[in-house]
């Protein structure tokens, strides 16, 4: 494949993708953040991890974060989350400003963070008792939601009993039992093998589908951003931010089929070229070489 | 599937072995015990005197010296005396294993030489309420607090620093000024177990809570617990099993307080017992006595590491087996059950090349 690749706008290639983004531009905004800023270290010394972020999530939109590491895509989520503090700026939940973490923005984790002592049902049912809900609404609540899930059937074991990727749909059934506003996953599938990941990817689209929920996803995997996404937010560092905004033209519904389609895999080079900039002159030429054996020069 | 491997690094081994190498940490030493008590000439430095002879200081039952013995025998010989007869023996605190295992038995039949002292198990059983109750109150205390040092950084700035001084002062030394204050019944002994309990627990404790995984009270957090509620719904459940396991073993050190505390103001308990019996020279009712200490304190905490399994199931780990089981029983159940999304036009797939 030939490497000089003239990246088409398919916004005005396909009037149906512009028309989509219309859409959705026009639904209300959920999500709103602004001017926000996150610096670490006190005295003398700070870093600023990034500055001057400001966006906008609508309604039911599906936003992946990426970015290369030390960028702050995840301390961006877990400030949304108020799980950490911003050093300035502010963040708008339905207009409302957000000062720590609550059950209006469900948050699902890279590691796996169901409670162990509690079985897969009483798992669900956390949240919704710890909003006074009476124990059987909850339960029946719980079965619904562990239903659209597919793990019905697990509802009594222990989430050591389970698959990494069975803990993390329990973390999204226990997540979105709170009815969130917005669903925030930090890099959800990052520690399930490769299938399992695409396997959770087409899932986790299907629940998206059925369920009223914004979703930000924060993810370091180009194909999973482009696979899942409304708009891709492309962080960066030094200085630290938002680089761009991406609306991303691939059709819904989406398909692993569609790995190969050109708009997928020009809105990756698109991503890869924000990311990871092109150098002058190819580093690894420059590399000493180091000869541990005499076996000859066959590597290329 | 055999493993030959007894010496693999930290390598799970085979139940049969495993039972084989318990029975084996008990039985090693009952049989240096045994060699030491049955074989004669691997020890018994004394002779037990059957005849006595010509010597006019032996008797028949005493036990002296091998060498002095034979130093008499020789010159009983040089002088044409009788010549003393004798066995050789172990020294009376060695009794041997068969007069142990007896007194086992015997001492629960030996009634106390003077009419008020206690039978065995009354000894026994004081010492097991001065335990507990020392115990329980330590725990009444010290759990709670325990708990609330590793929840919240001010209560652990607030108490730690002092306990981690107090506990390094050793709780016998308390003693005279317990049974100043409290007397010479069995209050003081339950104040120098709760003296050598609680401030180790306080802090074992709340190292204990303070590792509870954060992300797990951030998840909570998310679903909407706070203060309190985290505390109760969370941080308690999350690290009760190793506040249980920091329990089982608070109450082994428990055990090793009581012979120090019961010997303060009038000698009580097993303690008192052991002390009589070895001035009888009982020496095999004191093993017993000792013995019985050890059996009670590995019951209690055999009981409890099995109520612990019934308590806290999430912490079998027969999980991992039973979902094996439901895996080749159900395989399908690890899909999602929603059917792939449908496939998408396939008329984008000409552009590619």
């Amino acid at each position: 494949m030939s490497t000089e690749f003239k990246l088409p706008d398919y916004r005005e290639l396909a009037p149906a993708v512009a028309a989509r983004f219309q859409r959705i531009r026009e639904r209300p905004v959920i999500l709103s953040i602004r001017d926000l800023k996150k610096a670490f270290g006190t005295n003398g010394s700070t870093h600023v991890v990034f500055d001057h972020v400001s966006l906008n999530i609508h309604r039911r939109e599906f936003i992946c974060a990426v970015g290369p590491s030390g960028c702050g895509k995840s301390t961006l989520a877990r400030i949304v989350a108020g799980l950490d503090e911003a050093s300035g700026g502010e963040v708008l939940l339905d207009g409302k400003a957000v000062s720590g973490p609550g059950s209006d923005r469900g948050m699902v984790f890279q590691g796996y963070t169901l409670f162990p002592w509690l079985t897969v049902r009483k798992n669900v049912m956390f949240g919704l008792q710890m909003h006074g809900k009476a124990a059987s609404t909850a339960e029946s609540e719980a079965r619904e939601w562990l239903d659209m899930v597919g793990l019905a059937k697990f509802e009594n074991s222990y989430p050591h009993e389970l698959s990494g990727g069975m803990k993390q749909r329990v973390a999204i059934a226990r997540a979105l039992a709170n009815n969130p506003r917005i669903l925030i996953m930090d890099e959800p599938f990052g520690a399930l093998d490769a299938q399992t990941r695409s396997q959770m990817q087409a899932y986790l689209l299907q629940i998206w589908k059925k369920v009223d929920v914004t979703i930000l996803f924060i993810t370091h995997d180009l194909d999973e951003a482009t696979f899942l996404s409304d708009r891709i937010l492309v962080m960066g560092t030094n200085p630290g931010g938002v680089r761009e905004f991406i609306e991303n033209p691939v059709p819904r519904p989406r398909s692993v089929a569609q790995y190969l389609a050109p708009e997928f895999l020009a809105l990756k080079k698109q991503l890869e070229h924000h990311i990871h900039p092109p150098v002058e002159g190819e580093p690894a030429e420059k590399l000493p070489m180091i000869k541990l054996t005499v076996a000859g020069d066959d590597v290329e | 599937m055999a493993n030959h491997d007894w010496l693999g690094l930290k390598q799970e081994l085979p139940k049969r072995r495993r039972l084989l190498l318990t029975a084996a940490s008990f039985i090693l030493p009952l049989a240096v015990w045994c060699v030491l008590s049955y074989v004669p000439w691997v020890w018994h430095p004394l002779m037990h005197i059957t005849d006595p002879g010509s010597v006019d200081y032996f008797s028949t039952g005493l036990d002296v010296p091998r060498a002095t013995f034979f130093q008499e025998v020789a010159k009983a010989k040089a002088a044409g005396l009788d010549v003393p007869q004798g066995l050789r023996v172990n020294p009376p605190y060695l009794p041997a294993p068969h007069k142990v295992a007896r007194a086992f038995y015997t001492a629960f039949k030996t009634p106390p030489r003077l009419q008020d002292e206690p039978w065995l198990h009354q000894s026994l059983g004081h010492s097991i309420r001065t335990i507990f109750l020392g115990f329980i109150f330590s725990s009444i205390v010290g759990l709670p607090l325990g708990i609330l040092c590793g929840s919240f950084r001010f209560v652990s700035k607030l108490q730690e620093p002092f306990i981690e001084f107090f506990r390094y002062l050793p709780a016998p030394a308390f003693g005279a000024l317990c049974v100043a204050i409290l007397g010479i019944e069995d209050a003081p002994k339950i104040a120098i177990i709760f003296i050598g309990t609680f401030f180790q627990q306080v802090l074992v404790i709340s190292n204990s809570v303070r590792k509870v995984d954060p992300a797990l009270i951030e998840a909570a957090q998310t679903l909407g617990a706070s203060g309190w509620k985290i505390v109760r719904s969370v941080i308690i459940p999350a690290s009760i099993t190793d506040v249980y396991t920091d329990m089982r073993i608070l109450l082994g050190w428990a055990w090793t307080y009581l012979i120090v505390a019961e010997v303060v103001g009038t000698m009580s308990g097993i303690t008192l017992f052991i002390n009589q019996q070895a001035r009888y020279r009982n020496f095999d009712n004191v093993y017993a006595a000792i013995g019985m200490i050890g059996l009670i304190g590995l019951s209690t905490d055999m009981l409890l590491a099995w109520l612990g399994t019934i308590l806290f199931p999430w912490k079998r780990k027969s999980g991992s087996r039973s979902l094996a089981l439901k895996r080749e029983w159900f395989p399908l159940f690890d899909r999602p059950p929603v059917k792939p999304v449908a496939t998408p036009k396939l008329e984008a797939q000409t552009h590619v090349h």
